[in-house]
């Protein structure tokens, strides 16, 4: 046996990190942005089954960049580390702040730890407040540290440059229409400067939506609601601080549930729910069609 | 392992193992104490004093299925609560309602609930009806020790069938044994007198309406006989909670929706003590 060469401890926390951020950095960003009513998620993905954005606890969002595999393992441990809290305690005593601290001692133990690779991945907890300034965000880079975000946050391989541009362009009390609009915007654009379109159906959205009757204030927005949203007017370069008329109705259509999957009547069921709110269906799955489970590897396209 | 969840150190490695989808199955790994059916009572002779909730009934009509409880919970021969609560939400498309020992009823529901829920998070989709029945019988199931101690816990659950399109209900007994009911059912001391009630005024045409009706008068004649159901309690204005399942989810009456109820049919009770009279032949 070879005697190894000594690599100073400097060397390998640099290699390590390098390693984490090239992996994080072949996923496509995703943004969360603080609107009026809550907090919103925008991402790119193609699948509809294989979420980036999910439903933590009653006010907690999950959003992650990077490998899927990690990530979801991340999100599934979260999830149990919440309803076990909520279950010993009560409901109210589940934080953000406790589950990213979690997270961040997860996230730095394996970082630092010899034996395991580091995560590919970048998380992002938030929490929605009864109040805009109730709101929490936190990002989590793969090497356990953790930063308390304000108004909008990137992660992704273009993180950097996304946040510059919605650093500009973010501010407080934005509807929804225009904060999806922003982080769309700000999505589409290439790292080399140019803009490309985004489809609607390659977006993933879902908001923490403090106006929400239930407990549970997380929502995936989908089909005709996003594609609303996405037409409404008055967004873009002179926001009132009304939201467009159209919004209240939108705002609140449910989303199709299993329902639809399993019964195959998706269509009839969302049209005839659409316009009411007190009904609800929390945040069950679309409609899923059989798509890309090739996706399923590392959301690297 | 519970230190591990309140410190705020690593998540430990069972929270990030791929695994089972349900809770339970989680906390019987991690923490089998707080498992309600894993508790062990001290040998002791006779029964144990404890509130007990009493009856709960169900009816379905077409497009859903309404479930609703009276508000009293006894101890021997005393009240103990006049307003408590027996009627939960289950998820957005089932309710659960419970008879029996009403601290222990309660904890079962919170679990329940929490099943569902957890299911439901970490799948990206609902069970199904007849998925979450089961659950709840293997809920019951793990209280039988308990059970035999005079500890019992007997549900009624009802939802709304997605997949067919239509309410269901789902009865139990102590022993977890599920049987699915046709029309209508209740459950707790008062059930045989609201089981007979419905009986003769249940129809499968009826409305939404008409069900919410239905199961108040069966409330109601349970009260009539059993000292344990609390009837309408006007002077303190504490009415049944009544709840309805179709397909846009659950809800609650509101407290004005359910007095309305109540109060219409107090008033025919004046005139007529027994209620309404079905026909002969």
């Amino acid at each position: 046996m070879s005697t190894p060469f000594y690599v100073s401890p400097q060397q390998a926390m640099a290699d390590r990190a390098e390693y984490a951020r090239k992996g994080i950095a072949r996923g496509r960003s995703l943004v969360v942005l603080q609107y009026t009513d809550g907090i919103v998620f925008v991402g790119e993905n193609p699948s509809r089954a294989l979420h980036k954005f999910s439903e933590i606890y009653d006010r907690i969002g999950f959003a992650a960049a990077g490998k899927y595999n990690e990530y979801e393992n991340l999100r599934i441990g979260g999830v149990r580390y919440a309803d076990l809290r909520g279950y010993t305690y009560d409901r109210d005593d589940v934080t953000a702040r406790g589950l990213a601290n979690v997270y961040a001692q997860t996230l730095g133990t394996i970082f630092s730890s010899a034996a395991e690779k580091p995560y590919e991945v970048e998380l992002v907890v938030a929490e929605v407040g009864a109040a805009a300034d109730g709101d929490q965000i936190y990002r989590l880079p793969h090497d356990g540290s953790i930063v308390d975000e304000h108004g909008s946050v990137a992660v992704g391989g273009n993180a950097e440059q996304i946040s510059t541009f919605l650093d500009q362009r973010h501010r407080d009390g934005m509807s929804l229409a225009e904060a999806l609009k922003l982080a769309v915007q700000a999505l589409s654009r290439d790292p080399n400067g140019s803009e490309r379109e985004i489809p609607a159906e390659r977006l993933e959205v879902a908001v923490l939506d403090r106006t929400r009757p239930q407990q549970r204030k997380f929502k995936r927005i989908v089909g005709r609601q996003l594609a609303r949203l996405l037409e409404a007017d008055g967004a873009g370069s002179t926001p009132t601080d009304a939201p467009s008329d159209t919004e209240e109705g939108d705002d609140i259509a449910p989303t199709t549930t299993d329902a639809g999957k399993k019964g195959g009547k998706s269509g009839g069921k969302t049209a005839a729910t659409e316009s009411d709110d007190s009904t609800v269906a929390t945040d069950a799955t679309e409609p899923t069609e059989p798509t890309d489970a090739t996706d399923s590897g590392g959301d690297v396209e | 392992m519970e230190a591990n969840t309140r410190s705020t150190g690593r998540l430990p490695a069972a929270f990030l193992t791929p695994g089972s989808s349900s809770f339970m199955d989680f906390l019987t790994d991690q923490s089998p104490g707080m498992l309600p059916g894993n508790r062990q009572l001290p040998p002791m002779k006779g029964a144990i004093e404890a509130p007990h909730g009493t009856t709960i009934v169900a009816a379905s009509f077409p497009g859903g299925v309404v479930l609703a409880g009276d508000r009293r919970a006894t101890m021997g021969n005393m009240i103990a609560q006049r307003d408590i609560e027996k009627v939960f939400p289950a998820d957005e498309y089932s309710a659960v309602g419970i008879a029996g020992t009403a601290g222990l009823a309660v904890e079962m529901v919170k679990l329940f609930q929490l099943e569902l829920e957890h299911f439901e998070k970490v799948e990206g989709a609902q069970l199904s009806l007849e998925g979450k029945a089961n659950r709840l019988s293997t809920m019951i199931r793990s209280n039988l020790a308990m059970a035999m101690q005079g500890l019992a816990v007997v549900p009624l659950f009802a939802g709304y069938d997605v997949d067919r399109e239509r309410g269901r209900i789902f009865s139990y007994d102590v022993t977890g044994g599920r049987s699915e009911e046709q029309g209508y059912a209740s459950t707790g001391s008062g059930s045989i007198f609201a089981r007979n009630s419905m009986k003769k005024l249940y129809r499968e045409d009826l409305t939404e309406e008409q069900t919410l009706t239905l199961v108040v008068q069966a409330l109601y004649d349970a009260a009539d006989d059993d000292s344990a159901t609390g009837g309408p309690d006007v002077a303190r204005r504490i009415y049944p909670i009544v709840t309805v399942i179709t397909d846009e989810g659950f809800r609650k009456l509101t407290e004005t929706e359910s007095a309305e109820i109540a109060r219409s049919i107090l008033e025919r009770r004046l005139v007529q003590p027994d209620g309404p009279r079905a026909e002969l032949l």
